[in-house]
């Protein structure tokens, strides 16, 4: 059972339009959205939702009885979430330090709803996926949980692959998805903010030390920033293993809520496949 | 007056928005670029960095003489980054939120807290814009902390203009919270509505008046804007679909450079913004 995960560091670069188009591709496998502070994927998937699980955070509430406004959580909390002897639930990091602290025990950490996950089945195969509730902390630890749990699926079921939908950006989210993955793809796009992002993006990838691909998406909007692009990999050793042109057809398939290799037979449709191919055999 | 550009969904243009909208209102505006794991603004504002300050979070160094292995650090640290097996403290900076509770807690006093560079926040010019942006050091985790290394910066007496992370969780909230208006740029597919709806709950979480920028408005469908119209969500602006935009923002490229036309449009977005802040 082989994990790939399809990441960018700038957002928008087309990671879950790749991704959706892999899942229609791939045969026996698995997929997840750990980009679970906006999950898209289901939007093309169209899951049938078969269990649906809680997931809960920490913040720290004062009883005002027992409080004695002597200061102490104020003085120990390092995020600056209570003032005026009030916990703002926004600002709580669910740290649980001022309720070690405080001489009166006026201060429990208590358990709320911070969002769902789920396990559904889609025409593609399984589908984990996660909704973070508003204004919610931990995405790392939601993203570790829905990956988890699609490991168990992918090894119970007997599933050749694990297909996953990343984050943008380089922080906790992107780390927890890239952990524990056999491959990381990259899509970015030929403009600058692509390939700075591309070039921190794929730094973390190698720091932790994972296989690394590169797919240029709409290349041909600017063949210089691509071909800057190119040697950005050949400097670095990173194979780019596709290219995808530019092409209103992705909006369409978007807007009908289809993967793009299903919805049209065109140039963009037969790129992503045959990357798809060699993906797998890099696999 | 502090006005943060956000988005949900990323690759909506936020950067652009936020960008222009500096550009177009002439003198004394504070730029600050909070997406610190991606920062792009730097791109298209070309600023001369003056100073750059080295941004540090306490981490827990062990004193092994002291420590007894007793696991209490271990217990108390709810992001899971110590462990205690045997004789051994493992400890997992990248999952540090570094809330000092386990040095705070040990009962040998055995944890001192030691600096670790996060990440830098750089500081400049361009033009008349006063730009300020953090970027994280490759590899770590929690931004939030330099986040509020950049906003430190953010004055209330001047324009502030913000550029926000990507998504809805820990890092945008940090970027956007205590801004006067937030101005959401989407795109009509229905993932931008979906990142959209996501974005609006989390904004009126924090209790921020807000707007719509809608980009490449006339690409995808209607449901965007029945969305705002149900929601009495106001639609400032609306950018159709360019090519010659896109491509200038490809090379690096502001808007309002390559069309000029557009810092009319920009000045009234902020006059908008005004009218509906009240």
């Amino acid at each position: 059972m082989k994990q790939i995960v399809i990441i960018s560091g700038k957002g928008g670069t087309g990671k879950t339009v790749i991704t959706a188009s892999f899942a229609a591709l791939a045969k026996n496998k698995v997929m997840v959205d750990c980009d679970v502070d906006a999950a898209d994927l289901y939007l093309l998937l169209h899951p049938e939702i078969k269990e649906t699980y809680g997931f809960t955070g920490r913040v720290a509430k004062i009883d005002e009885d027992k409080c004695i406004q002597c200061g102490k959580c104020q003085e120990v909390c390092r995020f600056e979430a209570i003032n005026n002897f009030i916990v703002d639930p926004i600002s709580c990091e669910g740290c649980g330090v001022c309720s070690y602290i405080c001489p009166q025990e006026a201060i429990k950490m208590k358990q709320h709803p911070a969002g769902n996950w789920f396990i559904s089945e889609t025409k593609y195969g399984p589908l984990i996926f996660a909704k973070l509730g508003i204004a919610e902390e931990n995405s790392g630890k939601l993203v570790s949980l829905v990956k988890q749990k699609a490991k168990e699926i992918a090894q119970n079921q007997k599933r050749n692959f694990i297909i996953i939908d990343g984050p943008p950006g380089i922080g906790c989210p992107v780390i927890a998805s890239l952990s524990g993955v056999d491959i990381a793809l990259i899509v970015t796009e030929p403009t600058l903010s692509g390939i700075h992002d591309l070039e921190r993006v794929a730094k973390v990838s190698y720091h932790f030390g994972i296989k690394t691909r590169v797919c240029i998406n709409k290349y041909d909007l600017n063949l210089k920033m691509s071909q800057n692009i190119k040697d950005f990999c050949q400097t670095h050793n990173i194979e780019i293993i596709g290219e995808v042109p530019f092409d209103i057809v992705v909006t369409k398939a978007l807007t009908m809520g289809k993967p793009v290799v299903e919805y049209s037979d065109n140039e963009v449709s037969s790129r992503i496949k045959k990357m798809w191919e060699k993906l797998e055999i890099t696999l | 007056m502090i006005i943060s550009v956000a988005s949900g969904k990323g690759g909506t243009g936020k950067t652009t928005v936020a960008v222009s909208l500096a550009l177009s209102l002439g003198n004394d505006i504070q730029f600050l670029d909070c997406d610190v794991e991606e920062p792009n603004a730097h791109i298209f504002l070309k600023p001369k960095i003056t100073r750059i300050q080295s941004i540090n979070v306490l981490i827990p160094q062990v004193d092994e003489e002291k420590c007894t292995y007793c696991g209490k650090c271990a217990e108390v640290c709810s992001y899971n980054a110590i462990a205690v097996i045997k004789k051994k403290v493992l400890f997992f900076p990248e999952l540090c939120h570094h809330c000092g509770g386990c040095s705070l807690l040990c009962p040998q006093k055995a944890i001192e807290e030691v600096p670790r560079e996060k990440g830098i926040v750089e500081e400049g010019r361009a033009g008349s814009i006063h730009f300020l942006h953090g970027r994280l050091t490759v590899g770590e985790a929690v931004s939030p902390p330099l986040i509020r290394a950049v906003k430190k910066f953010a004055r209330k007496d001047k324009t502030t203009i913000i550029d926000a992370p990507p998504g809805t969780s820990c890092p945008v909230i940090e970027a956007v919270k205590g801004s006067d208006f937030c101005v959401l740029v989407t795109e009509p597919t229905p993932f931008g509505l979906n990142d959209l709806t996501l974005a609006v709950g989390m904004v009126r979480e924090l209790k921020i008046p807000l707007g719509v920028v809608i980009n490449r408005a006339d690409l995808g469908d209607k449901k965007v804007e029945e969305y705002c119209y149900k929601e009495k969500i106001p639609i400032l602006m609306e950018i159709p679909m360019d090519k010659e935009i896109a491509i200038a923002y490809s090379n690096g490229v502001p808007l309002v450079e390559r069309k000029p036309g557009y810092k009319e449009k920009f000045k009234k977005l902020y006059q908008k913004i005004i009218e509906e802040r009240g």
